[in-house]
Parts: structure tokens; C-alpha cells; sequence
């Protein structure tokens, strides 16, 4: 049934059960947000109505109307304008800032928090309410993620996102009434929960209250030693969202521009993890094809992606042997710059830093695990930053990005085909096995290498892909709690599936943790999305097996595919670990 | 001290058990289990939150988030007798310090801990809202208000000893 209703004086029919908020949006009157979230692609909804900063006035009713909460009714008048309302929103944030620390210049989330572009929007000049701070202590205990509770302004976005989305649950609102806290179970640190570091809840954290751990110093210390020889590698998502923090339109691809930034900020060589994802496609093709032959677990799992990895070794302790082996491109890219890399140009392995640009947080946290290294001093990758970090250090370093020469990566660690770059999306990994397994099962070359059928937002996506006389029976997923369902199916022996691709982040990696903020607007994914195709089209090469610089890297180091050599540098093995 | 060294903990975990297997309804049963678990243990620490949690197959941070919430819900041992101290600004001002290290010097306590035979437990809230007899004291959810001098507080533990 649709509802009639006026804001502002203006007529307008909505369906029902819409919000006040959602229907404002439709004639293009804002209303300010806070805690709430709605991202339907997501399955994100989070409308506690808490922060009560979307107030507005409607006629007939006593009290202002949170706007997220409120339904739309019939010849309901509302106003969003009146000195009322916007008076009363001040407050609300007023009183959110009173007991909130004064520390912006100093934040991490200085120009990025929605909390403070809020009280920008608002005119909030002073803070007519003394409140008493809290002091709760910094969580650093992870590598990745910083929770500091005192900047948290209970909107618990972040609890929603892990538990409905992300199904892991590491959050509660802990205690009542003016003492209510998020915590972890039992206050334990973030490292020794079930937290896979995904990230997204810090996505979207409207404040600095939740942070990925800031290694850029680490960085700059390395790039200023001149005993070092460091090298540099940038995953695919990362060149279509690093032109945002520089202004540009969602989904520019800045290929050009990042290498030649990345040069000028000092690093020896710049790599590409794209030649690591060729590389993976080669492994993990291999694979499949092995337990096809030898009676192998299925379906095989991907592992590409570490709080992926990090989320089944907590939650399906059970199932270690069902994902492929292959370590994720960047570690792999890692493991060759040290080995392959150092051994062709004569550079001792312990002299050199990989440092690794990612959309990702949890990449953070897997650099740092033990077992993927060729020893504790030579870790495959020494130092991860995230696309946010290095478009802070471009800055820093006072470049201008938009104004830079597009530049090529170096060889041979920086030669990709496009099969590499839709690793970047969700569909991706699986589409670039299928260019190859597909060639090499069937002797055939495949000419439509597009598979839409494995392309797009939806949760899970399936599809049966004929190869030879077999048909494969495909499944996609992105974000934790759909690789849930889809887990649960195959340990009830609901499912069958040769191969199902899994990706932490909702959209995959261009919707990682560690991206440009999105600040709730879903269309930022799909921009970068098209634009991963875009990258793809434009490349020479589209399959993985064609890459020469790869063929040869097999031909002169490597050997065989998931040959003795291979299973020592580029396969990796996995933890159980405790559900909490 | 703890309380899980008992012998006898075994024994009650496998009634927990049994008892969870027992209901029909189990996640949407959290409040009535978590109940259930204070009786036989007397409180709720950390591992048997994280139990249930395993048990139940939710995430340990919900279960903590429900402990945390309802005020008859304890974390810690608690004696037979829970005393509380009112720390509000009213109770502050006529003295709740001073009658906070009375009571823990009687009980041979802290805040926050349990007399050595059990007896009591002492902890301090915020304002209870009875701030006309401040400084105000509590046993067992009785107030006692305007206790000034060590002989009143004497009086008030004496009821709640084991007579003889
Ligand atoms: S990083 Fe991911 S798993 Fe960890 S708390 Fe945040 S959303 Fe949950
Ligand atoms: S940590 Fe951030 S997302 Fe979570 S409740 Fe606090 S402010 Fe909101
Ligand atoms: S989907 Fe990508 S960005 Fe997200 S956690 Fe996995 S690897 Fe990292
Ligand atoms: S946005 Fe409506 S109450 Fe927070």
C-alpha cells in the first residue's frame, strides 16, 4: 500500500512501512544519521535509534520523531527544518561530544569521522554539557585492529556488522544504563577472540573508536635505511579506490599514478600482487585438478583470503583439510621476491622488506603468522598497509597524486594478465581458475572468458560450468556469514559443489576493510567492481598459464605446479583454534 | 579463591548438561539457563559463561552481554549475604566513604570481595535512590540509613551472623 504524506511542504507517495528518513531521501532532503546504517546488499541494518541526531518535527506529536525509526502514515506533515528540530539535533550531538574526548587533531580518524563532520554540519560551537570522560584502556593486543573504547559513541554499527553480517559475534553491549560498554566476551583483548580482523567493522565505525593498527612508520623507517632493499607490492583493489582519497570518482583506476607515487616515496622495486594471483591461479588449478584425479576432498575452498582462513580455522575446526593450500597472492609474492627474486639479482633475502598496499586488514594480521616464512627472520612479507595508510603517506610526502605520469611496475614481478586483476572482486578467484582449469582439462581454448553467471552482489552465487565431459558445479560467496550457510550445508551434506570461492568482505576485496570509507553508500563497491572489469578487459592477456613472466618463473625456479618446490614456497597449512 | 577447583564442579556441569539437553528451546532459553547455572554454582564466572556458550552454540560475547545486563546475574562468588554501599552524591557527601572503610575493616575486606567464612559479600552501587537517609547501607536489598558510628554497623552485620 502506498502512503501519501508531506515533508517540508512538499507532496509525496511512498510504500509503506518506508521511514520518515528513507522517504525524505526519495525528493533529496537529508536528514542527518549517526547510528544508523542500512545497507540492504549487505544484509546490514542496524536501527537501534539510539543517538537520536535524525530528530524531526511532526505534526501532531508531542515529542521530535527519530526520522530512521519512524514509519511513514497517512497524511502524516512533517518537518525536517524547523529551528526546532535542528536545535534539537545540535543537542543530541552536544551531548554525544560532552563526555566524548576533544582530541581530533590527533585522530586517526581526523576529516574521515562522521561524529565530527556532524558537529561541522551542524554548527556546533560550543558544548553547553560538561560530561565526565571515560577511561577505558586502548586494546593494541592485535596486529591489526585498535579498539579504543573511550572514542566509541555506543551506536554498536560494529555489532551489528559481526554478528549479522559476519556471524562471528565478537562484540556485546556490555553492562546498563549510563555504564554500557561494547566489549569482547569477558573483556578479553581482540586477539584472543574469534575476531578474523576483516575489518569491516571499523568500515563502519562512524568514529576513531575502531582503527586498523598504523604501520606507515614502520614503513618510512625501512624506506630510510639504506641497508634495506625494499619492495613493494599492491593488490588490485587497491588501484581501483586509491584515487578517492585524492578526490577522484569512485572506481578510477590510478594504476599508473600509484606506481610512479610509490616510487617517489623510495621504494626499491614495485611489484605487483597480481603476478602472486597469476601465480595462486597456476597452484591452485593444479590442485583442483589433483583431487579431482586422486579421489581429493570436495569442494575445495579457496584460501586467498586470511580472515576467511582466520573464520573457518575458529568456527570449522573440522573442516582444515577442505581449502586449498595455497597461501594468498601477496605472501606469495612475498615468498618469491625473497627467494626467486634475491637469487636472480643476487640480493641477500634478509636484507630485503616486502611491504604489502592491501584493502585489507586482516593481511595485517596474517603477514605476522609464523608458518609462512621461509624462517623466523625471512617472513614472506614484513610490513602490510592498507589503501587508507599509503594514500595518507602519498600525502605526507606531499605528492600530487592527480598530477603524477602514469609508470609501469618492474619486471618480472610486476607482469599480470587480467585474470589476476578480478581477484579484486567477488567472482573473481574463482573466474580466473576457470580460464585455466578450463583450458587445461579440456585442451581447448576457452574464447568467452567472462563468467557473469559468478559476477555480481548477490551473497551466493552458483553456477554449472560444463568442462570436457564433467559438469562443475560452482558456488561464489562474500561476506562470513554467507560462507556460514553455505558451510553448514556441505557439513550436513546438503551441497555439493566442486569449487566455492570465499571472500571475508561483503563484495570482496574492493569492499575491504582497509579501503576508502564508504560511508554507507554501497554504489562505491559496484563502481570499483566495474572498473576491476574494466582493468581486466583493457590487459593483452587474460588467462593466468600465459603469463610469460610466470611460465618462466615455473621454467627456471619453481618447476612443476604444485610440484615439491611449489608446495614448500607457495602452499601453507592451517590452525585449529578455539570458538569463543 | 575459586570456586571451580570443587570436586563436585564435574558433577555439576554434567547436570548443566543435562538440563540444557533437556529443554526444548535452547539458544531462546539463555536467561532461564544462565539461572539454572547460578543456582548450582553459585555464580557465573568467565569459563562457565564460555561453557554455555559452546554448549548453546552462540558467541561468548552475547552471553557475557546478558550476564553483564541483569543485576542478579553475578560474575563473582558471593557470600551468603550480599552488603552494599550507596556511593551516590547524597551518600558521598554525608559520609559513604568513611562508613565504606568502617564495614571493610569490620568484615576484614574489600569492596568487591568475600569475607573469609563466606558470609558476605561487600559491594558499593551508585545512588539507590534513597538518599533522605544518607549515608545508606544495604543487606540482602534491606536499607539501612543514617549509619554514622562503627557500633550502628556492628548491629546491622550481627543480624545477618549465625546466632550462638
Ligand atoms: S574485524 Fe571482522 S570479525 Fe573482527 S570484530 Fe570486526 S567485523 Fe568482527
Ligand atoms: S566502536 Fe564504533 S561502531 Fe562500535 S559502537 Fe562504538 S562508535 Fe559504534
Ligand atoms: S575479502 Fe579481501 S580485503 Fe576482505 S579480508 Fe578477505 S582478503 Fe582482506
Ligand atoms: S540515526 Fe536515528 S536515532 Fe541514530
Amino acid at each position: 500500500m502506498d502512503i501519501q504524506l508531506t515533508i517540508n511542504d512538499i507532496a509525496l507517495t511512498v510504500p509503506e512501512g518506508m521511514s520518515i528518513l528513507d522517504a525524505a531521501r526519495t525528493i533529496n532532503i537529508d536528514i542527518p544519521t549517526l547510528c544508523y546504517l542500512n545497507l540492504h546488499e549487505m544484509k546490514l541494518n542496524n536501527h537501534i535509534a539510539s543517538c537520536r541526531v535524525c530528530l524531526v518535527d511532526v505534526e501532531g506529536r508531542r515529542n521530535l520523531a527519530p526520522s530512521c525509526s519512524t514509519p511513514v502514515q497517512h497524511g502524516m506533515v512533517v518537518k525536517t527544518d524547523t529551528p526546532l528540530a535542528i536545535q534539537a539535533r545540535r543537542t543530541m550531538v552536544e551531548l554525544l561530544l560532552s563526555d566524548h574526548p576533544k582530541s581530533c587533531l590527533t585522530c586517526a580518524k581526523n576529516l574521515d569521522c562522521d561524529l565530527q563532520a556532524l558537529a561541522a554540519d551542524l554548527g556546533v560551537r560550543n558544548i553547553s554539557y560538561e560530561g565526565e570522560e571515560c577511561e577505558f584502556k586502548i586494546d593494541t593486543s592485535s596486529l591489526a585492529i585498535i579498539r579504543e573504547p573511550n572514542k566509541c559513541i555506543l551506536c554498536r554499527r560494529c555489532e551489528t556488522m559481526c554478528d549479522d553480517v559476519q556471524t562471528v559475534g565478537v562484540y556485546s553491549a556490555v553492562g546498563r544504563g549510563f555504564e554500557t560498554v561494547i566489549k569482547t566476551a569477558f573483556d578479553l583483548p581482540l586477539h584472543e577472540t574469534s575476531c578474523t580482523f576483516c575489518g569491516q567493522c571499523l568500515a563502519v565505525c562512524p568514529t576513531g573508536a575502531l582503527m586498523e593498527l598504523d604501520q606507515t612508520d614502520k614503513v618510512r623507517k625501512a624506506l630510510n635505511d639504506p641497508n634495506r632493499f625494499v619492495i613493494v607490492e599492491t593488490a588490485p583493489a587497491v588501484r581501483v579506490a586509491l584515487g578517492e582519497g585524492f578526490g577522484l570518482e569512485p572506481g578510477t583506476i590510478v594504476t599508473g599514478k600509484m606506481v610512479a607515487a610509490l616510487r617517489r616515496l623510495g621504494f626499491d622495486r614495485v611489484f605487483d600482487t597480481e603476478f602472486g594471483a597469476d601465480v595462486t591461479i597456476m597452484e591452485e588449478a593444479t590442485e583442483l585438478i589433483h583431487r579431482l584425479e586422486h579421489g581429493g576432498r570436495l569442494p575445495m575452498l579457496t584460501s586467498c583470503c586470511p580472515a576467511w582462513v582466520k573464520f573457518f580455522e575458529h568456527q570449522f575446526p573440522d573442516l582444515l583439510d577442505v581449502p586449498s593450500t595455497c597461501k594468498s597472492p601477496h605472501e606469495m609474492l612475498g615468498v618469491l621476491a625473497k627467494s626467486y627474486y634475491a637469487e636472480t639479482y643476487g640480493i641477500d633475502p634478509k636484507k630485503i622488506t616486502v611491504v604489502s598496499v592491501m584493502p585489507c586488514v586482516a593481511k595485517k594480521y596474517e603477514a605476522a603468522r609464523p608458518e609462512l616464512g621461509q624462517s623466523k627472520v625471512i617472513p614472506d612479507v614484513d610490513i602490510v598497509i592498507t589503501t587508507r595508510e599509503l594514500s595518507r603517506m602519498i600525502r605526507e610526502a606531499g605528492i600530487h597524486f592527480n598530477h603524477l605520469k602514469e609508470e609501469d611496475f618492474d619486471h618480472p614481478l610486476g607482469e599480470s594478465t587480467g585474470a589476476a586483476v578480478v581477484f579484486g572482486t567477488t567472482g573473481g578467484v574463482i573466474e580466473a581458475a576457470l580460464r585455466t582449469a578450463y583450458e587445461w582439462l579440456s585442451g581447448q581454448t576457452l574464447e568467452k572468458v567472462e563468467f557473469e553467471a559468478l559476477r555480481g552482489m548477490d551473497g551466493i552465487k552458483e553456477a554449472v560450468i560444463p568442462i570436457g565431459d564433467r559438469d562443475f558445479r560452482i558456488a561464489v560467496t562474500h561476506g562470513l556469514g554467507n560462507a556460514r550457510s553455505i558451510l553448514e550445508k556441505i557439513q550436513a551434506g546438503e551441497a555439493h559443489y566442486d569449487a566455492i570461492e570465499i571472500m571475508a568482505c561483503p563484495g570482496g576485496c574492493i569492499g575491504g576493510g582497509g579501503q576508502p570509507y564508504h560511508h554507507g553508500n554501497v554504489d562505491i563497491l559496484k563502481a570499483r567492481a566495474n572498473a576491476i572489469y574494466q582493468e581486466d578487459r583493457s590487459k593483452p592477456l587474460r588467462k593466468s598459464h600465459e603469463n610469460p613472466a610466470v611460465l618462466a618463473l615455473y621454467k627456471d625456479f619453481i618447476g612443476e605446479p604444485y610440484g615439491e618446490k611449489a608446495r614448500q614456497l607457495l602452499h601453507t597449512s592451517f590452525t585449529k583454534r578455539r570458538k569463543i | 579463591m575459586s570456586m571451580c577447583d570443587n570436586p563436585s564442579t564435574d558433577d555439576h556441569y554434567h547436570q548443566l548438561d543435562r538440563y540444557i539437553d533437556s529443554l526444548h528451546y535452547k539458544k531462546e532459553n539463555l536467561i532461564g539457563i544462565l539461572h539454572y547455572a547460578q543456582e548450582l554454582f553459585g555464580f557465573l564466572p568467565d569459563k562457565l559463561q564460555l561453557h554455555i556458550a559452546q554448549k548453546l552454540d552462540i558467541p561468548a560475547a552475547k552471553v557475557y552481554g546478558v550476564v553483564s545486563f541483569y543485576s542478579f546475574f553475578t560474575m563473582k562468588p558471593r557470600g551468603k549475604h550480599t552488603a552494599n554501599i550507596c556511593m551516590g552524591t547524597a551518600c558521598y557527601v554525608r559520609g559513604a566513604e568513611k562508613l565504606k572503610e568502617e564495614i571493610e575493616k569490620q568484615m576484614g575486606i574489600k569492596t568487591g570481595q568475600i569475607t573469609e567464612d563466606n558470609l558476605f559479600s561487600l559491594d558499593s552501587l551508585r545512588c539507590i535512590g534513597a538518599c533522605g537517609l544518607a549515608p545508606v547501607m544495604m543487606v540482602d536489598g534491606k536499607v539501612y540509613g543514617r549509619i554514622h558510628e562503627p557500633e550502628e554497623v556492628r548491629q546491622v552485620l550481627e543480624k545477618y551472623r549465625p546466632q550462638g
